[in-house]
């Protein structure tokens, strides 16, 4: 089973959000998501100011496979974009948590991180959706 | 239940991530598709292809048969020797794509899995009087790479695998060794016992090749320009316009193979080619994506990231004449895209400019 860290909150898409010491939400894709994708290649990211609401298209990773999109967890307006991604789109797979995030909101209600899975009930559905 | 070739347990030991691949359970790769591209291109890299449908085809008239049913002509083939050729129905289209080999006492044939079926019920449906066609268990191992001749040198140091030209091939005793590949490089393709295939296999990982998946085994043979059946060319694509013309011997003049007549009526007709496309915008080319060109709409046949090129490439279907400069459909925009001459990549050296 992938490492799924516990101070995240996850959507049932496979995305990842945390709220940062700035306030704003940072949203990457799973450990579990990056190594079903395989090598990633390509990420397109939403505009920053874009505004998005939860469970909307924001952008789209394309591994060697196959293109997959990429759901925003939350809603709000994009505030930042993760650049090395353009130029690296490896790092996601190498650190699907860490540098490998794809970009920050500033949420319209930071209420509906509460509504994402917790690490338990994110590693039951990857378990599910292995079977 | 996925049929299991001789070398699963050595695949799931090696991580092999297994996948159903025409009905069959095979490793897309064993970690990093990518890492195994850069293996083929730089060193070597072992494929399990024990999936590949192999044909044993015998008899008195068996040169006759498959002057009629091949479209390129086996009667040129000297004992050893092997051709690429298509199998096409009496419309033109193709049913498969094969390598025949003319061995010492018969002609085999190495068909795809995923034709296995459309295949055997095509052959039968020939005439087979004095035919005896014979599908053969063996396990086929695909050594590819530039350190690919080194690595069978040392596997039986008698024969110089050197000195064996491309397209031919050796037998010792019930191996059968062929300087062929579908991945740009150099290489062999390995025909064996089931019961061999582990031990030869862990013989050439002990020496330094390592194993490579089905992904990578796509994007080495997109960079190589290699049609791949059910993509670049199916019983509805005309052959002529899927860069098979080549395969297609029309002399003798009085050789009627199957579907001869029907190329030969539609030959002038044919307003498409199979080509090259490097995309220079952002994104990554695919399957199915649109391509508008100076001389209409045409499609992307087979598109992927090109490991060794280190950009999105693919192979197209557009319009004869086309310019250069063209566009791809990526998710409703529109995109900047060139056509390139294939190959992309051979033998390790990108052949077209990136820039």
């Amino acid at each position: 089973m992938s490492e799924v860290p516990i101070e995240l909150g996850f959507a049932s898409t496979h995305e990842w959000a945390k709220q940062d010491e700035e306030g704003l939400i940072v949203v990457g894709i799973s450990d579990h998501a990056q190594d079903a994708l395989g090598d990633i290649v390509y990420v397109e990211m939403p505009e920053v100011g874009q505004q998005i609401l939860a469970g909307e298209e924001a952008g789209v990773v394309e591994s060697v496979k196959a293109a997959s999109d990429i759901y925003s967890p939350v809603s709000g307006t994009v505030e930042e974009v993760n650049e090395r991604l353009d130029d690296s789109p490896e790092t996601v797979n190498q650190d699907p948590y860490g540098d490998g995030w794809f970009f920050k909101l500033r949420a319209n209600d930071d209420r509906e991180l509460d509504e994402l899975l917790d690490a338990d009930a994110y590693k039951e559905l990857c378990e599910s959706e292995e079977d | 239940m996925m049929k299991k070739t001789a070398l699963y347990e050595v695949h799931v030991s090696a991580g092999g991530k297994m996948v159903d691949f025409s009905g069959w359970s095979l490793p897309i790769h064993y970690g990093s598709q990518l890492k195994e591209h850069h293996t083929v291109r730089n060193t070597a890299g072992l494929f399990d292809v024990s999936h590949m449908t192999i044909l044993d085809c015998s008899g008195r008239l068996v040169e006759d048969f498959l002057s009629r049913v091949l479209a390129n002509d086996v009667s040129t083939l000297a004992v050893n020797a092997a051709l690429y050729s298509v199998l096409l129905n009496e419309q033109g289209g193709v049913i498969d794509d094969l390598i025949v080999y003319r061995l010492q006492d018969e002609y085999r044939l190495v068909t795809n899995a995923s034709t296995r079926d459309n295949v055997l019920q095509w052959l039968d449906s020939q005439n087979l009087e004095g035919i005896d066609i014979e599908e053969r268990s063996l396990a086929m191992i695909a050594v590819q790479g530039p350190d690919a001749v080194g690595l069978m040198n040392q596997w039986h140091e008698s024969i110089e695998f050197d000195a064996l030209p491309s397209f031919t091939c050796v037998a010792i005793d019930q191996t059968l060794v062929a300087r062929t590949g579908y991945t740009g490089e150099d290489g062999f393709e390995v025909m064996l016992p089931e019961e061999n295939a582990a031990e030869f296999w862990h013989f050439l990982t002990e020496r330094g090749a390592e194993p490579a998946g089905l992904g990578a085994r796509d994007t080495l043979r997109l960079e190589a320009g290699l049609n791949l059946y059910g993509h670049e060319m199916d019983e509805e694509i005309n052959p002529l316009a899927a860069n098979l013309g080549w395969t297609i011997k029309w002399k003798p003049e009085d050789r009627n193979f199957v579907g001869r007549q029907a190329l030969e009526r539609s030959e002038k007709k044919v307003d498409e080619q199979l080509v090259g496309l490097i995309l220079d915008g952002k994104g990554v080319l695919r399957q199915g994506q649109r391509v508008l060109t100076s001389q209409g709409e045409g499609l992307i046949t087979s598109g992927s990231y090109g490991p060794t090129i280190n950009c999105s490439i693919a192979l197209a279907r557009l319009p004869k004449l086309a310019e250069m400069n063209c566009e791809v459909e990526i998710r409703g925009k529109l995109v900047p895209s060139r056509i390139v001459p294939l190959p992309f990549v051979r033998r390790g050296k990108i052949l077209v400019d990136t820039d």
